[in-house]
């Protein structure tokens, strides 16, 4: 074959490589570059949510950035926002508001992680005679306020009207009492003569997450406010017999492996109230929005859980997203600005109904109910003034002693142990755990 | 000639230095620091207070840190031998000249490829003994399957099961090394009269035997420091704490209870019994371990 005289192939090689190179190199600067600047300050706000309830929050965002001319918000979702938060806080490159979960509060305000906002709202006149209270004071850490509320949620009663039709029950009158939760309970479980559970009525650990509730809803408390640990008391030991009562009723080891499939089905189809395997639980104000996306035609109602004792009625438990300031933020003004917009009965209303839950606010807007989509949202509000709230107790061992009351439920439906002796052992555990967090709160001369 | 190697010198250096100061800074600066942390007080939000050996001394009197670790050193127990021999009878398997061998070697190595959290997620679907696939196959055989996941008992179980299904890598190791095993060995064993049994026992095994400590050391470390798996699919260590492991109440020490100096101590001791077990499979391996050449 005739060789080509004076074309070396290779000598284009390098050429044609280096134009490559530098073209992808141009146009990865173009695509990374920074905006070019609008004058505006940017506040950075990383909140936990997705899907519809960002957006929700991405809709008040905008309607903010349109508002004025001198700040532009910029909400990033971001996901285990409690622990990215810590870290970016103490690297010191923390956003300017964060949205954290209302039990995170207490710690990060023992670490004065994040600011207290008093002198700013009382400038605003932002004040808690506005909002309700059990809402307000998930905020408020030993007389100081660091969290304003997002969208908060009670808890009341949802039960499966259909099952309560098949057995013979009125979907119209659900349980108001533990005794009649429990005989109804009965009547709705379903079981193959081998024991094995094809339905349940009620199990008190599904869906778990609000172990910790029992003992309040029975007049008990998780600590005295001062420096005891009040989980082993009497009220709470008969709460966590009447959960256990539910093991011996049905065999701890039938409700375990009836219940083992649930896990991390909830935001699914799988989901045992959508599913009709499970006929009443203990849910928040959201499950209408799972109940409507997964299982449309499902046939529901939702009502004030029973009461344990006649003189706890409407027991319901306080859930709260908060926004925060952390410390070292760079824009403390601007972001406040905002928080201050997000707080307004219009701002609130607009991401409380676009998450479908209730506003944190006592005024109301005839339209917030009339467009609500949750046909109970009215109970949900009624239940945010129930005399039987109850909310994570402020402690910054919090966290770590809501793990050991999870275990001892645990241990408790497996019948591994007798309530009395899980809630001592939980006690004798956590006692020198407070010890050590109140003489600590004490040397930093925080009482 | 000595300036020259001298000037060779200070260009290795200078080549290396993008790894030397990498490790410096991302691995020995955090070392140092974690040791001095699991002497303090230390939320990580406000600067850290020395208390000495406060945190190992509460650390040996804290219930579930002993919980943790027995649930830990079962695990391994359990695991690394499970993991081993499959390991091993896998690439023997696969050593063997038969048609299609590439393909099936691929199969076995895939699911090491798997993310940990679809594996974990996976095998959720798999073991649940509600409605699982598990369960039903052995129904048909004629076993009643367990309660794969609720029971604590069996909660470990699974897990081993599941680390065994993720041998791809330790597979390969062995594979590599038992094609390195000369020919020649072999055959003088067949002139014996040796059977494949013996072949086994006698040749292929000690020629392994340096791949074999490589892959039980890599082993011991890799089961003592599970977390993925075990956290997503029981999480809270559910049921009570039987699958809790030591680095998961590592992890919650560290980031959702704040206490970094606590967590730090633990990552300590669990250095320290790493190194111990590390040193230990070194010495022990000295007789029954031959290197080539």
């Amino acid at each position: 074959m005739p060789q080509t005289p004076g074309v070396d192939r290779n000598a284009f090689t390098i050429p044609v490589l280096a134009i490559a190179v530098f073209g992808v190199l141009f146009e990865s600067e173009q695509l990374t570059k920074a905006p070019p600047p609008d004058k505006k300050v940017h506040v950075q706000y990383w909140e936990k949510w997705t899907d519809f309830e960002f957006d929700a929050m991405k809709k008040v965002v905008d309607a903010f950035n349109k508002s004025q001319d001198k700040i532009q918000v910029d909400i990033l979702s971001i996901s285990s926002i409690e622990d990215k938060t810590l870290m970016a806080i103490s690297g010191g490159i923390p956003p300017d508001v964060v949205g954290l979960y209302g039990e995170n509060v207490t710690q990060y305000a023992d670490n004065h992680a994040v600011i207290t906002l008093d002198d700013m709202c009382r400038e605003a006149g932002i004040t808690k005679e506005d909002y309700i209270p059990a809402f307000w004071n998930v905020g408020v850490v030993r007389n100081k306020l660091y969290a304003l509320p997002s969208t908060p949620a009670t808890t009341a009663m949802h039960y499966n009207r259909e099952l309560f039709r098949e057995v013979g029950l009125d979907p119209d009158k659900p349980p108001k009492t533990f005794d009649e939760l429990f005989t109804m309970a009965e009547k709705l479980t379903k079981r193959e003569p081998n024991g094995h559970l094809v339905r349940t009525g009620f199990m008190p650990s599904e869906p778990g997450w609000w172990n910790w509730a029992w003992g309040p809803f029975f007049g008990g408390t998780l600590w005295d406010g001062k420096d005891k640990i009040t989980f082993n008391s009497p009220e709470n030991v008969e709460a966590y017999d009447w959960v256990q009562s539910f093991s011996k009723k049905y065999g701890a080891s039938a409700m375990q492996s009836f219940q083992a499939g649930f896990n991390g089905t909830f935001s699914s189809p799988q989901n045992p109230f959508m599913t009709s395997q499970n006929a009443m639980e203990i849910q928040g104000v959201w499950m209408y929005n799972f109940v409507h996306k997964f299982s449309p035609k499902l046939d529901w109602s939702a009502a004030p859980f029973p009461a344990a004792k006649p003189n706890l009625p409407d027991p319901t438990v306080i859930d709260l997203d908060v926004l925060c300031i952390p410390t070292g933020a760079k824009h403390v003004k601007e972001a406040f600005e905002f928080l201050k917009f997000v707080e307004t009965q219009k701002g609130l209303e607009m991401l409380c109904l676009g998450q479908k839950k209730l506003t944190p606010l006592k005024k109301v807007s005839d339209g917030f109910i009339e467009h609500h989509p949750n046909p109970f949202i009215k109970l949900f509000i009624r239940m945010a003034y129930s005399k039987t709230t109850c909310a994570a107790p402020k402690l910054g061992i919090w966290s770590q002693y809501k793990d050991e009351i999870t275990n001892a439920t645990s241990e408790i439906t497996l019948m591994t142990k007798t309530p009395k002796q899980a809630l001592d052992d939980v006690t004798n555990r956590m006692q020198p755990m407070l010890d050590k967090y109140l003489a600590r709160l004490k040397a930093r001369g925080e009482e | 000639m000595k300036s020259i190697s001298k000037k060779e010198g200070l260009a290795g250096l200078i080549f290396a230095s993008p790894w030397a100061l990498g490790f410096l800074i991302f691995m020995g600066y955090p070392l140092v620091a974690s040791m001095y942390f699991s002497l303090c007080d230390y939320s990580v939000l406000k600067p850290p207070i020395f208390v000495g050996l406060d945190n190992y001394i509460s650390l040996f009197k804290d219930d579930l840190f002993w919980t943790a670790l027995k649930n830990t050193m079962l695990y391994a127990v359990l695991s690394l031998p499970a993991g081993m021999m499959t390991a091993v009878i896998l690439a023997m398997l696969l050593n063997t000249k038969s048609k299609g061998m590439a393909a099936y070697r691929t199969f076995f190595f895939i699911p090491s490829l798997v993310p940990q959290v679809s594996l974990a997620i996976l095998w959720r679907w798999l073991l649940d003994g509600e409605h699982g696939i598990l369960n039903p196959i052995l129904l048909k055989v004629g076993i009643h399957g367990p309660n794969w996941l609720g029971d604590p008992g069996w909660a470990k179980i699974s897990l081993v099961i599941m680390g065994m299904w993720g041998v791809g890598n330790a597979m390969l190791i062995y594979l590599a090394g038992l094609q390195d095993v000369p020919t020649q060995l072999i055959e003088a064993a067949d002139l014996d009269g040796a059977n494949s049994w013996q072949k086994t026992l006698n040749v292929t095994l000690p020629m392994i035997s340096p791949v074999i400590l490589f892959n039980l050391i890599m082993g011991i470390i890799g089961t003592l420091q599970v977390f993925t798996v075990p956290y997503i699919m029981f999480p809270n260590g559910t049921p009570a704490h039987a699958t809790y492991f030591y680095t998961e109440y590592l992890y919650d020490n560290a980031f959702r209870y704040h206490k970094m100096g606590y967590a730090s101590a633990m990552g300590w001791i669990m250095f320290v019994m790493i190194l111990i077990l590390t040193i230990f499979s070194l010495k022990m391996s000295e007789k029954h371990v031959h290197y080539q050449g």
